[in-house]
């Protein structure tokens, strides 16, 4: 039966109707923003006078105002868009900061033209979370050459001239964390002959390849070795898909340690079509669900990866713009290497670290 | 025969304009208005292209003003241009000649990987940098030649074939790097390929000589006159005696090959080889012919119009990084503009036929 009417009247009404449906459509179900909003408001608004709970120091005093370029891949999995989120509000929270933000995709190639467009407007500083740290090292040492500061964030780049100053987190010690608890648990266990497995995050970055060998080294100091393990790629699919493959491939596990509570959701969600759960589940980043799930008994801990390490970035860059140091240290100049800390979140602790949790 | 024998026309500048002529002699209709002559010819294909990239452009000076006006900026897109832009005057060719390539990506990833082994390197210091490109290229070569032997003499679809080597290729460059990102320690070949030659970056070089030797490929020699006529016509390319299996490997060979090209330059702007380089090329250089004029369906297409389109996604980029703006807003732009640009060329063809 044809589908062309011969009375365009009726076209026209369909056609309308069609049009007015889609707007509906688009005007009610594509807004995003969660009801807990003003809360997020009042709480922003608060750290913004105050500048947070930490010491409110001579540091924050305005000054000069100075340029950030700031640069991070794409945010595909939550932790990164925190990372996203956590420094554009800091550099917001700063009336003398001036934020230039270049959301780049995973093409390493595609991120270098956006850091060379930052050296051609010359910047005052570029705060960059590289797709892959060898990959960008080239372009980032060129805008050092160039007189911008470089702060590099996470995933560290190949050669130390490539940034002024680089924060990141514990990768070696998340893994040393990890290992030590799930040694803690066999013992008290009294787990004979326990079957360790490892869910990585995307093995090719050498955070990763870190995290890994923490875990190995700190299991050998108790005498076991990781028995199984397979690597996802910090994403809820790569997470289901990895996992269910892990758990075909052993039919009995006892500790499980998933490098990051992003794909954990996966990791979860293929621990319970498969209705497996005679292991104990460590997890690690830190996100909201991984609390959750601790706080309802679902998940045994999780070790800490702060994504606020990029908003640290931008006060680190706005400081060394500025030629100020860190207030809290006797040495005047800001420091060349920050590791920030890897504390494991039990059922213990865990209200304590709730409100520095990420949504996934 | 008629009477009159008007004297045959001059020949044709570009290769499109001789088809049309020989048309014309056979008495397919050719446009009458100046407006459709003017549309029918290179510069009327490719005009509504200049169109859309000095709209850019204008978008960029409104609103980055000498930022994007500047020398520096300008060589900051065609750096990012001249990658993707090998890659895709080497689809240009494959699929005016009625194929396609899925694998590219692949195969960039392949040969970075290959050049980039601590043999290859230890070669490269013993000898010369050298060594290293050769390699590269050998590997992409190779690749193109697998896929266009399997396509051509193994009779499989394209399609097929090169979706094959997409995962194949990947594969094989994650097991031989082990997944690791290798470093090039060969500071020569680096300084060399991010060096300037008379002011203008080495990469833009490398584009310029791909797109000039592909132009007078396509259009100046019986292989671009026997691609037009694989992709037109296959069966009555083959009854005038074109040998078609043979000349569909040459053409996923010469892609392998400016793959391998391609690889070479992604290696020095990044430093390093790993299996996770050109993620999505094919996409990438598939829209950029597309929207350039060639018809997915082969038999027309131009490289001029290539370099347009690659032109016109760079610079978008570039506004958009200039302007803030995140990259998702700026991938739903680039789907508008690619059907935006299908759209407006079938209905340039059809006024042009009809006229």
């Amino acid at each position: 039966m044809s589908l062309h009417s011969n009375r365009p009247f009726r076209r026209l009404v369909t056609s309308a109707a069609a049009i007015v449906a889609a707007g509906v459509l688009v005007v009610g179900c594509t807004s995003n923003d969660p009801e807990e909003t003003s809360d997020a408001d009042d709480a922003g608004e608060e750290e913004s006078t105050d500048n947070g709970d930490a010491a409110a120091s001579g540091n924050d005093e305005p000054g000069d105002t100075v340029t950030i370029g700031f640069s991070g891949p794409l945010a595909d999995h939550g932790w990164l868009a925190a990372v996203n989120s956590s420094a554009i509000e800091e550099a917001e929270s700063y009336e003398d900061i001036d934020l230039r933000t270049a959301e780049a995709t995973n093409d390493a190639s595609l991120q270098i033209s956006q850091i060379e467009t930052f050296i051609n407007e010359g910047v005052d500083a570029i705060v960059l979370l590289p797709t892959d740290g060898a990959q960008l090292t080239e372009i980032a040492t060129r805008a050092m050459e160039e007189g911008i500061i470089v702060v590099n964030v996470d995933r560290e780049f190949s050669s130390p001239f490539a940034a002024r100053t680089t924060i990141l987190g514990d990768n070696y010690g998340m893994g040393v964390s990890a290992g030590t608890y799930a040694c803690q648990l066999i013992e008290e266990n009294n787990i004979a002959d326990p079957v360790i497995a490892e869910i990585a995050g995307i093995d090719s970055l050498p955070l990763t390849q870190d995290r890994s060998q923490g875990f190995e080294d700190a299991l050998s100091a108790c005498g076991q070795t990781v028995d199984n393990r397979v690597a996802a790629e910090f994403t809820v699919e790569s997470g289901e898909e990895q996992a269910s493959n892990l758990l075909q491939a052993a039919p009995q596990i006892d500790v499980i340690w998933n490098h990051d509570d992003d794909q954990g959701v996966g990791v979860k969600q293929a621990f319970e079509n498969a209705g497996r759960d005679e292991f104990f589940f460590l997890g690690g980043a830190g996100s909201c669900n991984a609390m959750q799930w601790i706080q309802d008994g679902e998940m045994e801990a999780t070790v800490l990866y702060p994504p606020t390490q990029a908003a640290d970035g931008i006060r680190l860059a706005r400081l060394l713009a500025q030629n100020k140091g860190m207030s809290d240290l006797v040495q005047v100049s800001v420091p060349r290497r920050i590791v920030l800390d890897a504390p494991v979140v039990t059922a213990d602790n865990v209200e304590q670290y709730l409100d520095l949790c990420f949504e996934s | 025969m008629s009477e009159r024998r008007t004297p045959p026309p001059a020949p044709a500048a570009d290769e499109h304009q001789r088809v049309e002529a020989a048309a014309a002699e056979a008495g397919v209709a050719a446009p009458k208005s100046t407006v459709g002559r003017f549309m029918a010819s290179s510069a009327g294909r490719n005009s509504g292209l200049v169109i859309a990239l000095l709209v850019l452009c204008v978008v960029g000076l409104l609103t980055a003003g000498d930022r994007f006006a500047n020398v520096n900026n300008i060589l900051t897109i065609l750096r990012l241009a001249a990658v993707i832009g090998v890659v895709s005057i080497g689809m240009t060719f494959v699929i005016i000649g009625g194929g396609i390539d899925l694998s590219v990506g692949a195969i960039v990833a392949l040969a970075s990987v290959w050049a980039t082994t601590l043999a290859t390197q230890q070669l490269a210091e013993d000898y010369h940098w050298i060594f290293m490109v050769l390699t590269a290229l050998v590997v992409g070569t190779a690749c193109g030649l697998i896929n266009g032997s399997l396509i051509a003499y193994g009779r499989m679809a394209p399609f097929i074939m090169t979706l094959a080597m997409l995962a194949g290729a990947r594969g094989l460059a994650e097991i031989i790097s082990e997944r690791r990102t290798q470093i090039i320690g060969v500071r020569d070949f680096v300084n060399f390929i991010n060096g300037s030659l008379l002011g203008i970056p080495v990469l833009v070089w490398i584009f310029a000589v791909v797109a000039a030797i592909g132009w007078v490929l396509l259009n100046r020699t019986t292989f671009g006159r026997r691609t037009i006529a694989v992709g037109g016509n296959i069966n009555a390319a083959r009854l005038a005696g074109i040998a078609v299996k043979r000349h569909t490997v040459l053409l996923y060979t010469l892609l392998g090959l400016l793959c391998g090209v391609a690889a070479v330059m992604l290696m020095a702007r990044t430093t390093t080889g790993s299996s996770t380089h050109g993620m999505l090329y094919e996409l990438d250089a598939i829209a950029a012919v597309v929207i350039g004029g060639t018809l997915l369906t082969g038999g027309r297409g131009t490289i001029v119009g290539t370099i347009f389109g690659v032109l016109i996604f760079t610079t978008l980029t570039n506004v958009f990084t200039l302007n803030n703006l995140d990259t998702s807003t700026q991938n739903v732009a680039k789907g508008v503009i690619i059907v935006a640009a299908v759209l407006l060329q079938q209905r340039v063809a059809a006024r042009s036929d009809s006229s």
